[in-house]
């Protein structure tokens, strides 16, 4: 459904998006992930064909970018970065308005309408003006103009950003809705946590090239390293420093627990319990630390700048 | 059939482009009215400006009939009408900045672009949107002075009059308009644009003083001809707005700031191209840019010919004195009354380059700002005296012909190339921000045609040129006087 091929840009001399290579299916939610100047909104202007890229193609269900843009529009359905709402317009006047601009049939619009702002509960302010609204309110409502026709594709810049947390989870949760056999989906965002509960693949870019792609599983796996083992146990002296052998790092402990890494768990881990209850501790539970995908983020992105300039 | 299933095609395109256009200006007018900022000084201007200019006109004629002075009275009441339809268009600048300028600032143009509207749906819809309003006013106020005036003292203007002022307004409006989209698009901020809105408002001012003083002689049909003018210039400015109302620059930030460094870089890529020595450098890169300018060359050439021929024409109005023509066949005479009228050449061959260089470098930097016109126009102007020439020599007997041959043909060999060469690249410079091809920014594409420029004059007009100097005063003056004296 989304597809670019060595999509780049430039920008007097500067490469935003370098070589960026992507797929999502349908079905399928994209995470952009990346830091401020990354080049996540300028593919995602790209995408809307509002770039022309300097380099390599992309396409939108089939439609080049290039020599069928307005095809590809009508497909999309986008949340900006910044919402651009007109301040002196009322929240209905907006999304017909809007809603013309796809050529939607007049009473469908009407219905479609009134769904969306009361889906996101914005029923009552539709005759307020925009000027008028919170920034929250704004944010629900630009993403109600992205999906006033029903896209097959969208993409999302922020989507919760600025959003109160109850705000917040609506617009998670309908994302998570709008994940249908017929869509796909891209979000650009810096909340990691975001990222992970809703994408099936995540995509890191930095300085405008993909340094990581895959789903939060493996890019985890791929980043982790050392195994991380949190081990615990009754209570004992504080005194006592446990014996680990050679194989494994003790990192940290305490009096009712300790945590360590190692190479290889499967093979290592018996050898420190064995050595462990030879030493008196009465353990009751022994589990592997997942990385966090900030964690996993944040390597990559060190990792990245390792390379670079390091 | 194919004709038919064609303009049918065209029809729904320009129906297309109208549906959206419209879609976007009634979104835009309807934000206009509830705009306090806007209605107030624009009921001012149609309803109470218009009562002070009937006041005004009814006691100036008071006045200036005490002293018999109707004429000063009869000149005065158009005058002010034109002014009455002035005041509410001006307006339109400040509209129309703020729709387009004020859209890209507070970023509400980026959910529009991703709506599958075109870049032409959009321009003239906000093109229509920010004239609506002010013209509508300045009609209601033409109007409003009209009904006035004609009951203080019962002056009626004639249809043809009334319909002048209608056109002029209408013309005036749609220029400040299309001429602030075009500031618009090159800034980012309402404050920017405001800035660079006096590239607007000073020639308007000007032009306005102009027919001011037009409409006190009364001569309306120059005013008919300034209201074509402006329709042509609205003509370029629509078609610059329109290359330049693009997805691609709009949300482009470039225009905020200076790059040097990306301009030097940009343009010695396109001037050195893949070229790794001179001779490859002729061969592939001169080529190219020489291609490219060739029908803009054959255009410079069009207008060279047109030149010499208005110069031709100019000669049977503005006859050469006859003292001053070469009536002997003394060869002294003939040099000495040829230099007299300038025809033999007095300077060193330098001078002479410099002279064309300079001649080359103004025609260059006129082109730059006026889509190339200007340009064509003083490379032209010489050949209108050789034209002019050629004509007068015949009442001498001389055919035109030999003259051409002995005083234009011997450097013109290696001038007239260069002239028409260094025309087409002017013409691309001047023409490219009006159409900039596909796929580059303007700056980009600009910053190409210059490169393309740089490479044809230092390539090819400079030696050319140098080449011709000398022969113009080492070869030319002595085969005139050859084929003179025979």
């Amino acid at each position: 459904m989304i597809e670019t091929v060595d999509l780049s840009k430039e920008f007097n001399g500067v490469w935003a998006v370098d070589g960026l290579n992507i797929q999502v299916a349908a079905g399928e939610i994209l995470a952009l992930l990346g830091p401020n100047g990354a080049g996540k909104t300028t593919t995602i202007r790209m995408l809307t064909t509002i770039l022309t890229p300097s380099r390599g193609e992309a396409f939108i269900m089939g439609c080049d970018i290039r020599s069928q843009s307005e095809q590809v529009r009508s497909h999309v359905g986008v949340l900006t970065e910044q919402h651009g709402l007109y301040p002196r317009m009322v929240a209905r006047e907006y999304l017909e308005f809007f809603g013309q601009t796809y050529k939607l049939e007049r009473n469908k619009l009407q219905k479609r309408s009134e769904e969306l702002l009361s889906y996101f509960g914005l029923s009552d302010d539709r005759e307020k003006r925009l000027g008028q609204y919170s920034k929250g309110m704004r944010q629900k409502l630009a993403l109600a103009r992205a999906l006033l026709h029903d896209p097959a594709v969208l993409l999302l810049d922020e989507p919760t950003s600025a959003m109160d947390p109850a705000s917040a989870r609506l617009v998670r949760n309908t994302i998570q809705n709008l994940r249908s056999a017929e869509r796909a989906i891209i979000i650009c965002t810096h909340n990691l946590a975001e990222a992970e509960e809703l994408a099936d693949q995540i995509a890191i870019i930095r300085q405008g090239r993909l340094i990581l792609q895959g789903s939060p599983s493996e890019l985890k796996r791929q980043l982790s390293g050392k195994a991380q083992i949190m081990a615990r146990f009754w209570a004992q002296s504080e005194d006592q420093l446990p014996y680990l052998g050679e194989e494994a790092i003790l990192l940290e402990h305490g009096t009712d627990f300790l945590r360590y890494e190692t190479e290889d768990p499967e093979r290592v881990n018996p050898l420190i319990i064995e050595k462990l209850i030879q030493q008196g501790y009465h353990i009751y539970s022994l589990e592997r630390i997942e990385n966090s995908l900030e964690e996993v983020y944040l390597k990559a992105v060190e990792n990245e700048t390792g390379d670079q300039y390091g | 059939m194919v004709n038919r299933d064609k303009l049918r095609g065209k029809l729904d395109q320009l129906k297309e482009l109208c549906q959206g256009a419209y879609l976007i200006a009634r979104r835009e007018i309807r934000d206009q009215l509830r705009d306090w900022r806007i209605l107030v000084p624009i009921i001012l201007l149609t309803l109470f400006f218009p009562v002070i200019m009937n006041f005004t006109a009814n006691s100036l004629v008071s006045f200036v009939e005490k002293y018999g002075a109707h004429l000063v009275g009869d000149r005065l009441i158009p005058f002010l009408l034109m002014i009455v339809g002035f005041f509410p268009i001006s307006i339109s600048l400040v509209i129309a900045l703020e729709s387009f300028a004020g859209e890209k600032e507070r970023l509400t143009i980026e959910p529009l672009l991703c709506t599958p509207l075109s870049d032409q749906q959009i321009y003239f819809g906000k093109l229509g949107a920010s004239l609506f309003l002010p013209l509508a006013s300045s009609y209601l106020g033409i109007v409003v002075y009209l009904i006035g005036i004609w009951r203080m003292v019962g002056w009626q203007g004639s249809f043809s009059f009334l319909l002048l002022i209608f056109v002029l307004t209408t013309v005036q409006g749609l220029v400040m308009v299309s001429g602030a989209v075009v500031i618009s698009s090159q800034t980012t901020s309402v404050r920017a644009a405001n800035l660079l809105a006096s590239f607007v408002v000073i020639p308007m001012a000007l032009l306005i003083q102009g027919e001011s003083v037009i409409m006190f002689w009364a001569r309306y049909d120059a005013l008919w001809w300034i209201a074509l003018g402006l329709l042509v210039v609205v003509g370029l400015l629509v078609r610059v707005g329109l290359s330049q109302f693009r997805r691609e620059e709009l949300l482009g930030r470039e225009l905020d700031s200076i790059n040097l460094k990306w301009f030097g870089k940009t343009f010695w890529k396109n001037f050195k191209g893949d070229a790794k020595n001179i001779r490859e450098w002729y061969h592939n890169e001169l080529a190219k840019s020489i291609r490219a300018s060739l029908i803009p060359a054959l255009l410079c050439g069009l207008v060279i010919c047109f030149g010499v021929f208005i110069g031709m024409t100019q000669a049977k109005v503005f006859v050469l004195p006859l003292e001053t023509m070469p009536q002997s066949s003394t060869f002294e005479l003939i040099t000495g009354r040829l230099k007299i009228i300038k025809i033999i050449p007095v300077f060193s061959a330098s001078l002479v380059w410099l002279q064309n260089l300079r001649a080359i470098f103004l025609a260059t930097l006129g082109g730059i700002f006026t889509f190339g016109v200007l340009g064509l126009l003083i490379l032209a102007l010489p050949f209108g005296i050789i034209g002019y020439f050629m004509m007068s020599m015949t009442h001498i007997g001389m055919s035109p012909w030999v003259f051409l041959s002995a005083f234009v043909l011997p450097h013109g060999i290696f001038e007239i190339p260069a002239i028409l060469l260094s025309g087409g690249a002017i013409l691309r410079l001047g023409a490219t921000f009006a159409a900039p091809p596909a796929g580059h920014s303007i700056g980009e594409a600009w910053l190409i045609t210059l490169a393309d420029w740089a490479k044809i004059i230092i390539g090819l007009v400079l030696p050319l040129m140098l080449i011709a100097a000398a022969v113009e005063m080492l070869v030319t003056p002595r085969i005139a006087l050859w084929l003179l004296s025979h």
